[in-house]
């Protein structure tokens, strides 16, 4: 639509200032892991992929990435089962306190990470006695996986209504058959995207896995994050940051082939 | 799907009677033993209501700030640009989003450093980098949550019908008064609804402060120096609980607006 000339020149200038503030950080932190300053001053005196050879032989970050990839599969795992258990009875009953179950849903996201962590925490350590290891982050992962399968799932749900899943059952279909061949094909591309987004939100999380991680167990943002004030460290863990940035791309572009609209299961992110 | 309801309330209401615990100085350990000392403490020790009041406006200005960028971008993105365009931008808003939150921060503790690349732009003008401290932590939590404002703000914007705009125009308006007058209070549940994610994420971070806000102390940090085995775990429950009551009245205000609809 048209805006008048000098709103859409002042749009245009922001918009771009705007993206140049996004962007430009994620760049400086490439730059940086070839840079050989050990300071990240600017501009970089020389280049040098040393950073990079270091950082591949890393035997910390190594372990520290496994640990992170085991544990955002089991928490994806478990957030797909749940997430859309609770999206298909919330569906389908409509009891006293539905709508304050959808509310409940969004606590663990509307609350600060910092809450959740703690709250697991004192739950697995004061209350029930349990010692923290992988088991816990994975609980605590998934309470917020959870949260996004669940969002996905319903507005799937929302935007198919369950007249397929009636027609099947009318020709002779029972529940089981009807779930395999209609309710299933229906959600994939909807639990696809939430397993993507889960994986992602585990994968990156940090501030709750400080506080369900034991010391032993390093996923890799607690690696960076502990390694980033070692001067000795901090170029390496800046190879690590980079390759990071460059695999963020990865799930962007599965998000863009699952579904035309990424938007729709993308937004409702943490 | 129980599995909220129980692990996550449990866990929840768990925290909020661990606060009324106490600990043993000697032992170390906790002792189930009913008091308000640790709320006692958190309100009457002034450096704690300091943090709190630091957090509480850090969270607020962020809010602010990326309400401010955020408008002009998502205005763009829903009104000027075209469909192809608007993909485009989509995505490239979208994108760091994927980025690890970790990467982000780092990567403004490499623009922030002394000699980085914030002093170096500044420096002709006179300015420095403002170094590692509040204003810093500011900027990064501001540039982390942007996303989160963006989108939501994005999404209401679409649904303001081009018409209004001419209709508004029509009757006289200029541009300005148009936003002013017409769109904000149309998009304001939408900026609402990104503010819960950018005020709650910013009152629960610790560790971008301790990335790039120097020796700065926000109400997260207090209760990460106080978890753990050797430290006062039923003082950082209390110190938890005003998160939680913060961003209850918070979520309770919002759903006035009809903000939550649009999460």
């Amino acid at each position: 639509m048209r805006l008048p000339g000098g709103l859409r020149i002042s749009l245009w200038v922001t918009s771009a200032l705007v993206l140049v503030f996004i962007y430009v950080p994620l760049l400086l932190v490439l730059l940086n892991s070839f840079s050989t300053s050990r300071t990240f001053a600017w501009p970089p005196p020389a280049y040098t992929t040393h950073w990079w050879q270091l950082a591949w032989q890393s035997q910390g970050a190594r372990e520290a990435l496994w640990t992170s990839v085991r544990v955002a599969l089991a928490a994806t795992v478990v957030a797909l089962v749940l997430g859309s258990l609770a999206a298909m009875g919330l569906r389908r009953t409509r009891f006293f306190g539905r709508n304050v179950v959808s509310l409940l849903i969004l606590l663990p996201i509307a609350l600060p990470g910092i809450v959740t962590g703690l709250a697991f925490q004192n739950g697995f350590r004061t209350i029930l006695g349990i010692d923290l290891s992988l088991w816990t982050i994975v609980i605590a992962h998934a309470t917020f996986c959870i949260v996004t399968v669940f969002n996905n799932v319903q507005a799937r749900f929302a935007r198919l209504g369950g007249n397929f899943e009636q027609a099947s059952m009318d020709l002779g279909a029972g529940p089981f058959t009807t779930f395999r061949l209609i309710t299933l094909p229906m959600l994939r591309s909807a639990l696809l995207a939430g397993a993507l987004l889960s994986f992602g939100l585990s994968f990156d999380e940090i501030v709750v896995t400080t506080f369900t991680a034991s010391a032993t167990d390093q996923t890799l943002p607690i690696w960076i994050f502990q390694n980033l004030f070692r001067p000795n460290q901090a170029p390496i863990v800046n190879c690590v940051a980079a390759a990071l940035v460059l695999f963020s791309a990865i799930p962007i572009y599965l998000a863009q082939r699952l579904s035309g609209s990424s938007a729709e299961g993308m937004t409702g992110a943490r | 799907m129980l599995w909220l309801g129980v692990a996550y309330l449990a866990a929840l209401a768990a925290l909020l009677i661990t606060s009324l615990w106490t600990q043993n100085d000697f032992t170390g350990n906790i002792e189930r033993v009913w008091t308000l000392d640790n709320f006692h403490d958190l309100f009457t020790i002034p450096v704690y209501r300091t943090i709190t009041f630091r957090t509480i406006v850090l969270a607020a200005s962020v809010t602010v700030v990326d309400a401010l960028l955020a408008f002009p971008m998502a205005l763009f993105m829903a009104k000027v640009a075209s469909p192809r365009w608007q993909r485009v931008l989509v995505i490239a808003v979208l994108m760091p989003l994927w980025a690890s939150y970790l990467v982000k921060a780092y990567a403004w503790r490499g623009m922030f450093s002394s000699s980085g690349l914030v002093e170096s732009v500044a420096a002709p003008f006179g300015l420095g980098t403002p170094g590692y401290g509040l204003t810093a932590t500011a900027i990064t939590l501001a540039y982390l949550w942007l996303p989160f404002m963006i989108l939501p703000l994005y999404a209401g914007l679409e649904r303001v019908p081009d018409s209004l705009f001419e209709a508004s125009a029509d009757l006289g308006a200029g541009s300005w008064t148009t936003l002013r007058r017409v769109v904000l209070p149309m998009v304001f549940p939408a900026f609402v609804a990104g503010s819960i994610f950018t005020f709650s994420l910013t009152l629960g971070d610790f560790i971008a402060v301790k990335i790039v806000g120097g020796t700065t102390q926000l109400l997260g940090n207090v209760v990460y120096d106080n978890q753990g085995a050797a430290n006062n775990l039923p003082f950082a429950c209390a110190v938890a609980t005003v998160p939680i009551v913060v961003m209850v009245l918070y979520l309770a205000a919002a759903r006035r607006t009809g903000a939550l609809e649009q999460l």
